[in-house]
């Protein structure tokens, strides 16, 4: 009986902390099932996705990069699912809209901003992100010190708009006020039945940290509009190409 | 460059006037008559009038004892001046100086306008063509002063008077002295001394027409010939979204200025709204006391009323404004204006998320430039860098459905980098490639896909895609620009999967 009450005790100061935390407090959400991320489900603070916060995204590499390109377009195609537009920040731009269409995104409800300076793609993050009528707000850059990420988080804390800072090659891996911090790097695409070619995209996923959650790895793919889950055993035999090559050219 | 006027003349302005108004009464005779000195006075005939022996400047009892069933209406002087106005400003797209003299004619500098109609007499066709269908009847002359092009455009025999540059004198000899604008006293004198055309006495010295008929029958000769110079003043077509706020003193602080701004803004968009429109593209000018002006300039994506939402705008670039030692006069301009479409939705209070984010985006236009943003459609191209286009608007829908299969990256060079690969077989994918002196090993391969150019727009070879994936489990885009066997094809690295 005690434990019982205790429990109880324990779940509404965890609740209490979640609502002093920044998120919204949601005992409607509770109920709601939350459509799309249920893989991932776990690792959430309530089992949900945290939205209207921001989370940020690390890659080194050229690969990593795209792999959290595709990462990040699959998240925003289940936060856009009612055709929210979204904004697209970038210094760098290489996104290619025409690409974004396997990934459940309408590449035309995306405004993309170009910009030079790390600093104005923050300014316009900032204002973007008061905006409520968006979806998502996502910028890709290289820096960002902590104080830009606080207001960034203030902002976002008033409307409710979900933000994705995706860091490219960042001189230093510097703490942010962000919800989460997650790592996509690629893995061997997934054939069924090890079938020649180059299958759907699959990624491992690495929740490094998360704000009233508990950090997590996945190797996550992407398919038919959902996310899928192989496990790592399952993971396919990396085939090589046929070896028929007789005579190598070489160009 | 030789100047050249164009005389419009309205012999039957205010007819025509009412005819428009009234066009059943186009048959049927009707005289335009004003009270003088206790009569009623004649001052414009119907066509059908005319016929029946009815003049202008006749007593309408008189009229009405030629034809019992003349129907008699107020003239109405004013509004057919304000028709005229009109007309003048209508005739600024034949010409960009137009000016109207009373109380029925206009006066249009046409010097190097006529050749966008091909020539002069086209030019006065279709002119007069337009006003035709437009229920005006005309008379039109063309000729290297403004005194001839109006002596012309009245009293010439010829239909379509156009005078060849430097032979208006000719012309202007053969007309009677009242086509040179001068007071109906000096014409009765000259018709009593047999002075029929105005060249009977356009050689006469100077001095004895001076000591004769004044100076003003002088001026207006040379005028006609050319001698004198004439100038004509033009219309103005005012900007018709246009506020202004002049300064009792001048002003040159930010402050002022955003107080000004502020209160032209209010005025300019309590008019947009009760219009139901909006601004797109709106300029801020001060006229300094030292004559120059300074002026900022916003643009909006979607037109817009709302104060705050412009004055956020403009507030954004007050700083570059240098109001040194101070303006006097502040004009607040809407060069842009556009219909409103979701006036309703403001019923509520709330606004949109449309005009939500089309505000969020004037803002950040503000800041970065308007080139900065950007939305792309998908276009009915194989060819990848022509595959999407630019949408225009932000309310733009696809014309055309995005493909959604996985056979395009999501990651693409704006130019393809040259790579070094190694395949086994001439139509096999690569096994390894070398980018930037970096070798990846190759395991999967699609491919290839083989994309022509189109050759309607750009000659080349065509490229063969393949998709392939590294050890790593990276996913490249690479292509072979031409075939082994048809000179040395070259390989490329041209995008990312994820």
């Amino acid at each position: 009986m005690v434990g019982i009450e205790k429990k109880e005790i324990i779940k509404k100061l965890q609740q209490e902390i979640l609502s002093l935390e920044g998120f919204k407090s949601a005992t409607t959400d509770l109920q709601q099932e939350d459509i799309g991320f249920q893989l991932m489900a776990d690792a959430f603070p309530r089992h949900t996705f945290p939205k209207g916060t921001i989370h940020e995204f690390i890659s080194q590499t050229a690969a990593c990069a795209t792999a959290v390109s595709g990462f990040v377009s699959s998240i925003l195609s289940i936060l856009m699912n009612n055709d929210t537009p979204c904004l697209w920040i970038s210094t760098k731009r290489s996104l290619f809209p025409a690409g974004l269409g396997y990934f459940g995104v309408q590449p035309d409800k995306i405004i993309f901003i170009d910009i030079t300076k790390d600093k104005e793609a923050l300014w316009v993050m900032e204002q973007a992100l008061k905006c409520s009528a968006l979806s998502a707000v996502v910028a890709e850059l290289s820096e960002v010190s902590f104080t830009e990420s606080q207001r960034l988080q203030l902002a976002v804390e008033k409307s409710q708009v979900t933000g994705f800072l995706h860091r490219r090659k960042p001189r230093r891996e510097n703490t942010l006020a962000c919800t989460a911090r997650w790592k996509i790097t690629p893995l061997a695409s997934y054939t069924e039945n090890g079938l020649p070619g180059v299958g759907f995209p699959l990624w491992e996923v690495n929740l490094e940290k998360i704000r009233g959650g508990k950090p997590r790895k996945w190797a996550l793919g992407w398919r038919d509009n959902k996310f899928i889950s192989i496990a790592a055993e399952q993971a396919p035999q990396q085939r090589t190409l046929k070896k028929q090559a007789v005579c190598l050219n070489v160009s | 460059m030789p100047k050249r006027f164009l005389a419009i003349w309205f012999p039957y302005l205010s007819v025509d006037n009412v005819l428009k108004k009234s066009p059943d009464l186009r048959d049927k005779p009707f005289v335009l008559c004003a009270a003088e000195q206790g009569k009623m006075i004649i001052k414009a005939v119907s066509t059908r009038a005319r016929k029946e022996g009815i003049n202008v400047g006749d007593v309408l009892t008189s009229a009405r004892a030629i034809l019992p069933e003349v129907a008699s209406f107020q003239d109405d002087p004013i509004t057919t001046q304000r028709v005229l106005n009109a007309l003048a400003e209508w005739c600024l797209r034949f010409s960009p100086i137009v000016a109207v003299t009373s109380p029925d004619c206009l006066l249009l500098d046409i010097s190097g306008c006529t050749h966008l109609w091909g020539d002069e007499r086209s030019y006065i066709e279709s002119l007069k063509h337009r006003l035709a269908r437009e229920g005006y009847q005309i008379r039109a002359a063309i000729a290297d002063t403004i005194g001839a092009a109006w002596a012309l455009a009245r009293y010439s025999s010829s239909p379509l008077p156009i005078v060849e540059p430097t032979k208006h004198a000719e012309a202007l000899g053969l007309l009677p002295p009242v086509a040179l604008r001068i007071a109906p006293a000096t014409v009765l004198r000259m018709q009593k001394l047999g002075f029929k055309h105005i060249g009977q006495f356009m050689n006469i010295p100077r001095s004895s027409l001076r000591r004769r008929f004044g100076e003003d029958l002088l001026q207006r000769l040379h005028q006609a010939l050319g001698n004198y110079p004439e100038v004509i003043t033009p219309i103005k077509p005012a900007a018709p979204y246009e506020q202004r706020l002049p300064c009792l003193e001048p002003i040159c602080t930010a402050t002022g200025i955003a107080i000004a701004l502020q209160n032209l803004l209010e005025e300019l968009c309590a008019r947009l709204q009760k219009e139901g429109k909006g601004l797109r593209s709106g300029i801020f000018k001060g006229h300094r006391i030292d004559g120059n002006i300074q002026q900022i300039h916003i643009g909006t994506n979607k037109a817009s009323h709302n104060v705050a939402h412009l004055f956020k705008l403009f507030e954004l670039k007050i700083p570059t404004i240098e109001p040194a030692l101070g303006i006097e006069l502040f004009v607040l301009e809407a060069s842009i204006v556009e219909d409103i479409q979701d006036a309703q939705e403001t019923l509520w209070g709330a606004p949109s998320a449309y005009s939500k984010i089309a505000e969020l985006l004037d803002n950040i236009a503000g800041k970065v430039g308007l080139c900065a943003i950007r939305r792309y459609l998908p276009a009915a191209q194989h060819w990848p860098e022509r595959s999407i286009k630019t949408a225009h608007s932000l309310q733009e829908a696809p014309s055309i459905p995005w493909s959604n299969n996985l056979n395009r990256p999501i990651h693409l060079l704006s130019k393809p980098e040259p790579i070094k690969v190694t395949v086994p077989l001439p139509d096999y994918p690569p096994i390894l490639f070398i980018h930037k002196k970096k070798v990846y090993k190759l395991t999967k391969a699609d491919g290839p896909e083989r994309i022509e150019q189109e050759w309607w727009i750009e000659d080349g070879e065509a490229r063969d895609y393949y998709r392939v994936e590294d050890d790593q489990g990276a996913r490249y885009w690479l292509f072979r620009l031409g075939q082994y066997g048809q000179g040395e094809p070259q390989w490329f690295l041209h995008g990312f999967f994820a």
